[in-house]
């Protein structure tokens, strides 16, 4: 994968996706990235995937530079962001960006010649959520293939969702249930991809899950706000909707929440998303060696 | 009157553009930037009896040919056209119109949030025709799908 850019989880083999959780699942720190500048460029904020990526350079002994919101920078004064991305082309062996804009990672990666990590951009991509979506199945249930999957929430506007549902049809799942509120089911455009044996459906399938991802609504993406109003808290797990649950099911849920699982449930065998926010760093720390290491 | 008939005279020189589905003449004309005031001779035909489609449209003009940008445009609105040269009241050559699998810079993508709609970038548009007929086109940069009721040439 060296000098490779990393835009969209489809961009990738299964095989290439395997030997990236063996390498994360071995990597707690190393050396690979002594003497490298990686560009962290992220013109929308975002908390845990800067922190993750920053640990992540840091911990191979790397050093990093970047902004960490488009407030403060020449992007302010007008400056457009190909310009921005050709200044840190520059300075740095590799470029992560996140951008409120689609498409943004895929220009980067034209104008760059260091290879670009897209780290969100728009309501479409997050391939390096997705990577560690399935490393946290992949690690505990030794295998994506096979389980039963739940996706819940906001299916429409939610990358982290689209780019989960997306990497499945990389791998052979059982099963794939949908499930959104009226309004935030997923655009025809996307269920035309699934080449799996997906259904569109509501929590009553509960039972039959190995893997419920849980996502939030994401209300800075809504065209309207009285839209917003009516959907949130129309979906919420808790220890009760848990009682029918099987003994080995994960939930997941790329974080940050807002109500839509229980505090309660965090102390329960099911809850496996802070393990999943943690392994953001092994998992970056692999793909940062893979493609400038 | 035969429909013979109507399809009006020969052109000594120009493009007859065959084929045109039913009813997309005008917008045949509109990608050509031909509203009437550039002074070609123009023949419309529309909705008349066709073998291969039941119904179709034909555009001829004279003194004009069809830059490759145009031939694509067209192609993207009426993928069954054919392309008749003629010269001399003869024609000298017949092709089919086909989409190249990447077009450049004729369509907008329909994502307003897509970074080719960001005027301070100047991105030129491009897209991967993942399937000719019905038209499909995926956005090189957002990934975004038009189906034919989205692509305006
Ligand atoms: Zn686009």
């Amino acid at each position: 994968m060296r000098g490779r850019d990393v835009i969209c989880i489809l961009d990738f083999k299964r095989s290439e996706l395997e030997r990236l959780f063996r390498i994360a699942s071995t990597r707690f720190e190393g050396d690979e990235l002594r003497g490298k500048v990686v560009a962290l460029a992220f013109f929308e904020p975002s908390t845990r995937t800067r922190l993750s990526f920053e640990t992540a350079v840091l911990r191979l002994g790397g050093g990093y530079i970047g902004f960490s919101s488009a407030e403060g920078t020449s992007i302010q004064k007008g400056e457009s962001f190909s310009d921005t991305i050709r200044m840190l082309d520059a300075y740095a062996d590799a470029i992560v960006v996140r951008h409120r804009i689609e498409g943004a990672a895929k220009l980067a990666a034209e104008l760059a010649e260091a290879p670009v990590i897209n780290a969100g951009d728009g309501s479409k991509r997050h391939p390096t959520q997705a990577m560690i979506d399935l490393y946290t199945v992949w690690r505990e249930k030794g295998s994506v293939d096979g389980l039963t999957y739940g996706v819940l929430g906001d299916l429409r506007y939610g990358r982290a969702a689209r780019s989960f549902i997306l990497s499945l049809t990389l791998f052979n799942p059982k099963r794939v249930y949908l499930i959104a509120p009226k309004g935030l089911e997923p655009k025809q455009e996307l269920l035309e991809r699934l080449k799996l044996d997906y259904e569109l459906t509501d929590l009553s399938v509960l039972p039959e899950l190995d893997v419920l991802y849980v996502t939030r609504i994401q209300k800075e993406r809504f065209p309207d706000p009285a839209e917003y109003e009516r959907v949130k808290g129309s979906y919420k797990v808790d220890l009760k909707l848990l009682e029918d649950a099987k003994g080995g099911l994960m939930i997941l849920h790329p974080l940050p929440r807002v109500d839509e699982i229980d505090p309660e449930v965090d102390r329960t065998e099911h809850a496996f998303y802070f393990k999943q926010a943690a392994n953001g760093v092994p998992v970056r720390m692999a793909l940062l060696q893979e493609v400038i290491g | 009157m035969n429909e013979k008939k109507l399809i009006v005279s020969k052109i000594a020189n120009g493009t007859v553009i065959d084929h045109i589905p039913a009813g997309k003449a005008l917008k045949v004309l509109k990608i050509l930037g031909i509203t009437g005031e550039e002074g070609y001779r123009v023949a419309l035909v529309m909705n008349v009896a066709s073998d291969r489609l039941g119904r179709k449209d034909i555009v001829k003009v004279e003194d004009r040919f069809l830059s490759k940008e145009e031939v694509d445009r067209i192609a993207l609105i009426a993928p069954t056209a054919t392309i008749n040269i003629i010269r001399d009241y003869k024609v000298v050559e017949k092709r089919e119109v086909e989409l190249p699998d990447v077009i450049e810079g004729i369509v907008k993508c329909i994502n307003p949030n897509c970074v080719t709609n960001q005027p301070r970038e100047h991105v030129k548009p491009r897209f991967k025709v993942l399937s000719k007929k019905p038209v499909k086109l995926e956005c090189h940069y957002c990934g975004e799908v038009m189906g034919e009721g989205e692509i305006a040439p």
